[in-house]
C-alpha cells in the first residue's frame, strides 16, 4: 500500500481542486454568508486531506471543531448581525494586500516542506505515519501529556481557553 | 469481496473504496428504511395508546402500510420554494439533515461482524456528524427567509449546541472504560455493561440526547403552541418529508448508540458464535435493546410536559454538565486505580482450582470488571447522593422565594407577574 498510485493522486487532486476553489470562493463569494458556508466546504476538503494522510482522529477533529463548532459560530455571528445581511458589495479595498501575504506564506511553506523533504533540516523529519500502524491516536494523546513533547502548550492552550471562557462571562453578564 | 474485485482485475484501491462504500451504504440505508417503516408506525401507535386512542389501523393490518400511504402523500404534495428564499441552500438544507443522520449508522455495530466500517475513531465519528445536523437546521431556518423560521433555528441551535456538551462528555465515559474509540471495541469490552457501572453517565447521555434530538420535554424546537413549527415552517414535499426523517431516524440512532455505548450493543448469548448464527444473534439482541430504550423514550416523551427554553438552558448548564463533569473526573479516577487484570484472572480459571470453576462459570472476564465496576457504581451512588442534597436544597430555596413573592405582592394583582423569558434573536 506504500506506493502512490493514479487513485490516491485521483482522490488527492479531488479534495486540492475542493478546498483551495472553495477557498477561492471564499474571498470571492459577495454573500457573507455564501463566503461561510464555501468555508465550510473548503475545511472539509481539509479533513478529506488528513484522511488521506491516515490521520482520521485529526479529520473527525477538524470536522467536529472546525465545521461543527466554529463555522456555526461563524453563521452565528452573521445572522445576529443584521446590517452584515444585506452586504452584496466588497468593503474591503486592501486585496492586494491580502494576495501578497497569502504568496509569501506560501512559498515559505513550500520551502521549508521541500528542505523536510530533501533531509536538510533533522527536526522536521518524522518517521512515516504509516509505521505507527493505527496506533496514532494513542500517540498523539501520550504526546499531549508528555512533558517532554507538547504537555507545556498543551496546558498553555487550556489555560488561554479558560481565561478566554470567564473574560466572556464577565463581558456577558448584566452589571449589578 | 475485496479480494474477488481484485481477482476481476480491479485495482486494490479502487476495490477497497467500492466494498466500503457499499457496506456503509447498506448499513446506512438500513438504519433508514426499517425506522421510517416500523418506528414511525410504532411512534403513532405508543402516542396513541398513550393518550387513549386507536392509532392507525386502516391501511393494511394493524395500520402497519400507513406509512405507505404517507409516503406517497408527501411525495406528491407540491415542492413550493418561498419567494426570497436563497434557493441552492434551501435545497442543500434538508440533505444536510438527514445525511448527518444517516451517516452515523455507518460505524453501529450490529453484529460482531456487521458493521459498516469499524473506524479506529468510532465514537468521535459520530460526534463529528451529528454535529454537521445541527448545520442543516440553521441553514433551513435562514435560507427559508422567514423570520419564523430563524427564530426557530436559532432556538434548535442553541439547545443543540448546548446539549451537545454533555452527551460528548458522556461518551468519553465508555470510551475511558474501554480504553477504545472503536464502537465494536467498546461493545467487546462491556464484560459487564456500562449501565450497571456508571448508571450515572448513562443517565446523562440520555437525557442530553433527548435535548439533542429535540424530543419531549426538550422539544421547544418544534413546541407546536408556542413557535408556529420552528425552522421547517417554509418546506412542502419530499423536503419536509426528510426533515421529519431525520428527525425520527435521530432519536432511534441516539437510543441505539445508546444501547451501544452502554447496554453492550450486540452482546448476549450466542452472540459470539462464529458466521451467521452469531451475526443473527447480535442482531436481534441489538435490536431488542434499542427498541427497549426507544419505548422508554416514546412514553417519556408522551408523558411529561414541556420546559421552558430558559428552563431547558439552565438545567443543561447547570445541572446536567457539572454534573458530568464531576462524574467524568471520578470515573478516570476509579479506573486509573482499578485497572482490570485479565491475565491473572484468566491464568485462575485456567488453573482447575475451585476459585478457577467458579470463575469459569461467570466467565473470566466478568469476573476481571468487576471489582472496577462495584466501585464505579459505589462512586455513583455517592455523587447521586450529592447531587440530590444539591437538588433538595435549591428546591426550598425556589420554595422559599416563591413564598417571599407571595407575600410581597399587593392582594388586587390576581395571578403572580409570569417569570420573564430571555428574548430571542436581537
Amino acid at each position: 500500500m506504500q506506493t502512490v498510485d493514479w487513485v490516491q493522486w485521483l482522490a488527492f487532486g479531488i479534495l486540492t481542486l475542493l478546498t483551495i476553489g472553495s477557498a477561492l470562493a471564499v474571498v470571492i463569494d459577495r454573500n457573507i454568508f455564501h463566503s461561510a458556508l464555501w468555508l465550510l466546504v473548503s475545511l472539509f476538503g481539509v479533513a478529506g486531506l488528513f484522511v488521506m494522510l491516515s490521520a482520521p482522529f485529526l479529520a473527525a477533529v477538524q470536522v467536529l471543531v472546525y465545521m461543527g463548532a466554529i463555522v456555526i459560530l461563524i453563521i452565528f455571528a452573521i445572522m445576529l448581525t443584521r446590517r452584515l445581511m444585506g452586504l452584496t458589495e466588497a468593503l474591503n479595498t486592501q486585496w492586494w494586500v491580502g494576495g501578497i501575504t497569502a504568496i509569501v506564506t506560501f512559498l515559505v511553506i513550500a520551502f521549508v516542506l521541500f528542505q523536510a523533504g530533501q533531509g536538510a533540516n533533522p527536526i522536521l523529519v518524522r518517521e512515516p505515519i504509516a509505521a505507527l500502524n493505527g496506533r496514532g491516536v494513542e500517540e498523539l494523546g501520550k504526546a499531549l501529556v508528555d512533558p517532554a513533547q507538547y504537555a507545556l502548550p498543551f496546558e498553555l492552550a487550556s489555560v488561554l481557553l479558560t481565561a478566554a471562557l470567564i473574560g466572556s462571562i464577565v463581558i456577558a453578564r448584566e452589571d449589578q | 469481496m475485496i479480494e474477488a474485485l481484485v481477482n476481476l482485475g480491479w485495482n486494490p484501491h479502487i476495490a477497497t473504496f467500492v466494498a466500503l462504500l457499499l457496506g456503509v451504504v447498506a448499513c446506512a440505508s438500513f438504519g433508514l428504511i426499517w425506522f421510517t417503516v416500523i418506528g414511525l408506525w410504532l411512534v403513532r401507535k405508543v402516542a396513541a395508546r398513550v393518550q387513549d386512542r386507536m392509532g392507525p389501523n386502516r391501511v393494511g393490518p394493524f395500520g402497519l402500510f400507513q406509512v405507505f400511504a404517507d409516503l406517497g402523500k408527501m411525495i406528491t404534495k407540491e415542492d413550493i420554494t418561498p419567494q426570497g428564499a436563497d434557493k441552492p441552500i434551501f435545497n442543500i438544507a434538508p440533505l444536510l439533515a438527514i445525511a448527518a443522520v444517516v451517516l452515523i449508522w455507518a460505524v453501529m455495530p450490529f453484529a460482531k461482524t456487521l458493521i459498516g466500517a469499524d473506524l479506529s475513531v468510532g465514537a468521535l465519528y459520530f460526534i463529528s456528524v451529528a454535529s454537521l445536523g445541527t448545520l442543516g437546521v440553521l441553514l433551513a431556518g435562514w435560507s427559508s427567509n422567514n423570520k419564523y423560521a430563524l427564530i426557530g433555528a436559532l432556538r434548535a441551535v442553541a439547545a443543540l449546541v448546548s446539549y451537545e456538551v454533555p452527551m460528548v462528555i458522556s461518551i468519553l465515559v465508555p470510551v475511558l472504560l474501554a480504553g477504545t474509540m472503536s464502537m465494536n471495541g467498546i461493545v467487546e469490552a462491556q464484560h459487564i455493561f456500562y449501565i450497571f457501572a456508571v448508571p450515572l453517565s448513562a443517565f446523562v447521555f440520555f437525557t442530553s440526547n433527548l435535548g439533542e434530538t429535540g424530543r419531549a420535554p426538550f422539544d421547544v424546537i418544534e413546541a407546536e403552541s408556542e413557535l408556529v413549527a420552528g425552522y421547517n415552517i417554509e418546506y412542502t414535499g419530499i423536503k419536509f418529508g426528510m426533515f421529519q426523517a431525520a428527525e425520527f431516524v435521530h432519536s432511534f440512532t441516539s437510543c441505539a448508540l445508546m444501547a451501544v455505548l452502554f447496554v453492550g450493543g450486540w452482546r448476549g448469548p450466542g452472540a459470539e458464535l462464529p458466521g451467521l448464527a452469531g451475526a443473527l444473534f447480535g442482531f436481534i439482541y441489538f435490536f431488542s435493546k434499542s427498541m427497549v430504550i426507544y419505548m422508554l423514550l416514546l412514553w417519556i416523551g408522551n408523558t411529561v410536559p414541556r420546559l421552558r427554553i430558559d428552563q431547558m438552558m439552565a438545567f443543561n448548564w447547570k445541572f446536567l454538565v457539572p454534573l458530568q463533569l464531576v462524574n467524568l473526573l471520578a470515573v478516570a479516577f476509579v479506573a486509573k486505580i482499578l485497572q482490570p487484570n485479565y491475565e491473572a484472572v484468566r491464568a485462575t480459571a485456567e488453573s482447575g482450582s475451585t476459585l478457577g470453576n467458579i470463575y469459569r462459570v461467570f466467565g473470566p472476564e466478568f469476573i476481571a470488571d468487576l471489582p472496577r465496576a462495584i466501585a464505579l457504581l459505589i462512586v455513583n451512588v455517592i455523587i447521586l447522593g450529592g447531587v440530590g442534597l444539591m437538588i433538595r436544597n435549591s428546591i426550598r430555596k425556589e420554595r422559599a422565594s416563591v413564598e417571599a413573592n407571595r407575600a410581597a405582592r399587593p392582594p388586587y394583582l390576581g395571578r403572580r407577574t409570569p417569570v420573564e423569558q430571555p428574548a430571542v434573536g436581537d
